[in-house]
């Protein structure tokens, strides 16, 4: 059945009450029953929870085969946990058919590829999914098709019992012997643990993992030891280097500044620029040197930012701290001056994914949104942008919370270069819809600007000040002017992933690509 | 094949950027950027033993990509090098706009040159006399010769000093306040202006010193360049914005060209703009202010 | 053009192509690695064999391990590489002629 963007989505997949994507806000004003873990009463006083090892708190879980285990992805590209506990399982207890339902999963986990070859790894439920694990679920090797979320469209999923969590691995930079963790006073730290709070609330076992145990009471706690069955000690939950880089530096490149001044002068060029507008950027080259142009139109009116939200890094941070941005609210931090400010610095607070980005409850901080600058792999003609699929057609990323911030914002601005080496950024049609083309608002390219016809309203504005800006199909034309028209990517029936709309239908699914043979 | 016009011999010039024509990445679009001209580069960027293959890339650039209005030069190798015969082929055969002379040291470097384009034009089978060529400067002794090399061809557009060579000749090094270019800045442009042609100045290479990179397009300004050659994109904006008129001078100017083309349609040689004295020796300035201000996007009316 | 010893030209950054030649066999031999394969493997492959058959090459085998150059260079890098392996490449290349 053809959904709203245009997709063909197997009527195979619409059981279960499952729909095809219908449009924005298409599930507004309905009521959903609200999932309930099943969990253990602990009446004795406990002194401790803390046991041995993660094969003793799986077994004190009652783990066993046909499982659903979660995790986060606080610990990014540094992250151990998920590979140990797999492990344990796997190896250690023999357990198979597992399935693991992680906020996000990356090149850290490429381990995780070889248990899905072996089939004890079936099911795979995440945002992001990269490296030797996209190739394989590419590549058709996961038994049942992955299933890929936003950042609000998986809490979601969890409130509403289409995920269910056996277990909950929560790593944490500290815990205490019962359980409050933090992501901040050890030595991984990793500042926010808002992907993690959902599960520890929906999950019928929660076991925390930490590197660093403090006194109790670990407070003010993340996740609260009141949720949390088992503590387990390691020695490391990750590598410090590539769970917080140094610094997010501004990036120097001419394209990236030249795209992110564009990105600021259409920003400024709005009625939503005004004191106290709402503001959240991602951390790629252009969209994060955004805040640096944004600064001096800022300065210029006179104006500040009221709030900020996101993954959030050091440049926001160096603004909340000169008084340029009244709060940041933070679901994730990117570099350690992100990590050591939350909590510390007035104004910077932690919140859940859900409060981020849920579409489902009763109103996310998106909602609220003046301004988002997002990132795309590709964008088509229709605006439609992909995150998550390369144009090789292999799953190579993550839609994040692109399509929360995108939906909820007042203007969503898609800032990308035109062509990436050979690759078409703009082009006919995405290889996979993450965002919708009626979220998507303005696009910024090396090559020149372009507003969806959908918004009038912001043509005005930019024609007002003199902002030139093209039609995407020209830009589109511009691409294959340079690189060619690629070829179409050749695909087989089977479906690989499923790509749930932040409302829980289906948006996209993914097919196994069939190789070209040179 | 993307067919160029003909190249005009004067036409704003106020940034040159160089480009490595080896590196595919960097070539193809260089243009984005806005810069009046690129300096699409086959002398220092490119290792000796990849000459011939940036030749190969060259060609095939130039051939292919819409460079739209900015201008391409390319800098060949140095006439004590074996290269550049072939260096010259190539521009010609491709359709580059103008070719610019490394290590320019007389007339007779000029006329070296411009026999092999003109060979060239005609193997090539391209319009005699539309390849532009602009002089190099690189040692004292090309700047003592700066008037006879900047009056030896029809086909010389402009000159330009490369400072790095040029300091090391003089056995100094880069100063602040450009003390230690001044007086060959300085010949170079009375010889340009002598011979009718555009002198641009060299390039600024630490990235990092914004004050010092715009004090010394100030100072580029304040003695008369027509412009600069620089090494990345993001020096552009400045040297358009120093280089821009101001808009007391833009309107002053179109008061004047206004004044002339209205009295000298009757007949009046000399008269008056807000109480100042005008005759035509004021009218190739106030055209080219009008100009200038045109591409700064500062200027839209009728006489530019 | 015969390609008379081995030679190569390009690199592996992004957006270039590095291709190597040799002599042998029988026609041509193609071997090609491509970051972008599944959309330009066929237009690559087009391209480096259309280059080829303007060089008159009839035989050899050629190696493109492409990194996502466009069409332009990787014509100039096949080229080149021809070139090399005849000694040829430093002087009185056929622009528009063979090479265009």
């Amino acid at each position: 059945m053809r959904n709203a963007v245009g997709r063909d989505i197997p009527d195979s997949l619409l059981v279960n009450g499952r729909e095809v994507y219908q449009g924005k806000n298409y599930m507004d004003g309905k009521y959903i029953q609200k999932a309930s873990p099943r969990t253990k009463r602990y009446e004795t006083p406990r002194e401790s929870k803390i046991v041995d090892s993660i094969a003793q708190a799986l077994k004190d879980c009652g783990a066993k085969s046909g499982m659903t285990f979660s995790f986060h992805h606080h610990l990014r590209n540094g992250d151990y946990v998920v590979n140990m506990v797999m492990q344990t399982a796997i190896e250690d207890l023999g357990l198979e058919d597992l399935t693991i339902a992680a906020s996000s999963l990356g090149e850290a986990h490429d381990p995780i590829a070889e248990y899905i070859e072996q089939g004890k790894v079936v099911g795979i439920q995440t945002s992001g999914i990269r490296g030797r694990m996209g190739e394989v679920v590419s590549n058709g090797k996961l038994k049942t098709p992955a299933i890929i979320r936003s950042h609000g469209g998986r809490p979601r999923a969890i409130e509403a019992g289409e995920v269910h969590i056996d277990i909950a691995f929560i790593a944490a930079p500290t815990s205490d012997c019962v359980g409050n963790c933090r992501g901040i006073g050890g030595k991984s730290n990793c500042g926010s643990m808002g992907y993690a709070m959902t599960d520890a609330k929906y999950a019928d076992h929660v076991v925390v993992i930490t590197d660093c145990l403090v006194d109790f009471p670990n407070m003010p706690a993340s996740v609260e030891a009141i949720d949390v069955d088992a503590v387990v000690v390691v020695d490391s939950i990750g590598n410090p280097k590539k769970i917080a880089s140094a610094a997010a530096r501004i990036s120097q490149n001419p394209r990236d500044l030249m795209m992110a001044e564009n990105v600021a002068k259409v920003i400024a060029s709005t009625p939503y620029f005004k004191e106290g507008f709402s503001f959240q950027t991602g951390v790629g080259g252009p969209s994060l040197a955004a805040n640096l142009f944004l600064e001096k139109y800022m300065d210029e009116r006179g104006i500040k930012m009221g709030w900020a939200i996101g993954g959030i890094c050091g440049p926001m941070v160096e603004l909340l701290k000169k008084g340029k941005v009244g709060k940041v609210i933070d679901v994730q931090d990117f570099d350690l001056d992100a990590v050591n400010s939350i909590n510390q610095t007035p104004n910077h607070f932690e919140m859940s994914a859900s409060q981020y980005a849920n579409p489902a409850n009763k109103g996310a901080f998106v909602n609220k949104l003046d301004f988002v600058v997002l990132a795309a792999l590709e964008i088509d003609t229709g605006f439609n942008v992909n995150v998550l699929t390369g144009s090789d057609g292999v799953l190579r990323g993550a839609p994040g919370g692109h399509p929360d911030t995108a939906a909820g914002s007042k203007v969503c601005i898609i800032v990308t270069p035109l062509t990436r080496g050979r690759m078409a950024t703009v082009c006919e049609h995405v290889v996979t819809v993450t965002t919708p083309g009626d979220c998507v608002d303005v696009l910024v390219t090396d090559y020149g600007i372009a507003v969806n016809p959908l918004r009038p309203d912001l043509i005005e504005c930019l024609d007002k000040v003199g902002i030139p800006h093209v039609s995407i199909e020209s830009l589109k034309e511009k691409a294959y002017s340079l690189v060619g028209r690629p070829d179409d990517l050749e695909w087989e029936d089977k479906v690989v992933a499923i790509l749930e709309a932040r409302d829980g239908t289906i948006l996209d699914v993914i097919r196994k690509i069939k190789p070209y043979q040179a | 094949m993307i067919p160029r016009p003909r190249p005009e011999r004067f036409r704003l010039r106020r940034t040159m950027m160089f480009m490595n024509a080896q590196k595919p990445g960097l070539i193809k679009d260089a243009y984005i950027y806005g810069c009046d001209s690129i300096m699409l580069d086959l002398e220092d960027a490119v290792a000796e033993n990849q000459k011939d293959a940036a030749r190969f890339s060259l060609y095939h650039a130039l051939k292919t990509i819409d460079y739209g209005d900015t201008e391409v030069i390319v800098r060949i190798n140095g006439l004590d090098t074996p290269h550049w015969q072939e260096d010259i082929r190539v521009c010609v055969a491709g359709g580059a706009d103008g070719i610019r002379i490394a290590k320019c040291e007389s007339a007779n470097d000029v006329h070296t040159v411009e026999k092999a384009v003109e060979e060239a034009e005609k193997e090539f089978g391209v319009e005699v006399g539309r390849t532009l060529l602009m002089a190099a400067l690189e040692s004292p002794k090309g700047i003592l010769n700066a008037y006879e090399i900047c009056s030896a061809s029809e086909r010389m557009f402009g000159v330009a000093i490369s400072g790095g060579d040029f300091r090391k000749c003089m056995q100094t090094s880069f100063q602040r306040d450009g003390v230690d270019m001044m007086v060959a800045r300085g010949q170079m442009l009375i010889a340009a202006r002598a011979a009718g042609i555009q002198c641009f100045d060299t390039v600024f290479t630490n990235l990092d010193d914004n004050e010092g990179f715009e004090a010394e397009v100030r100072q580029n300004k304040a003695m008369g360049f027509d412009g600069k050659s620089l090494i990345n994109p993001k020096q552009i904006r400045l040297v358009h914005e120093i280089f821009a008129p101001t808009e007391k001078e833009v309107i002053q100017a179109e008061k004047i060209v206004r004044a002339y083309r209205e009295q000298s349609a009757a007949g009046v040689g000399v008269f008056t703009v807000d109480g100042k004295m005008i005759d035509i020796a004021f009218i190739p300035g106030a055209e080219r202010t009008l100009k200038l201000a045109k591409a700064c996007g500062m200027y839209e009316g009728e006489f530019a | 053009m015969e390609i008379k010893k081995a030679a190569m030209a390009g690199t592996l950054e992004s957006s270039d192509a590095q291709v190597t030649v040799e002599p042998g066999g029988e026609g041509i031999e193609l071997s090609l690695q491509s970051s972008v394969m599944n959309q330009y493997g066929r237009q690559i492959k087009e391209t480096v064999l259309e280059t080829l058959e303007r060089l008159d090459v009839k035989s050899g085998r050629v190696t493109v391990v492409d990194k996502g150059a466009l069409d332009c260079t990787l014509k100039a890098r096949v080229e080149c590489a021809v070139f090399r392996s005849c000694d040829e490449s430093q002087a009185n290349i056929p622009w528009g002629g063979a090479i265009r």
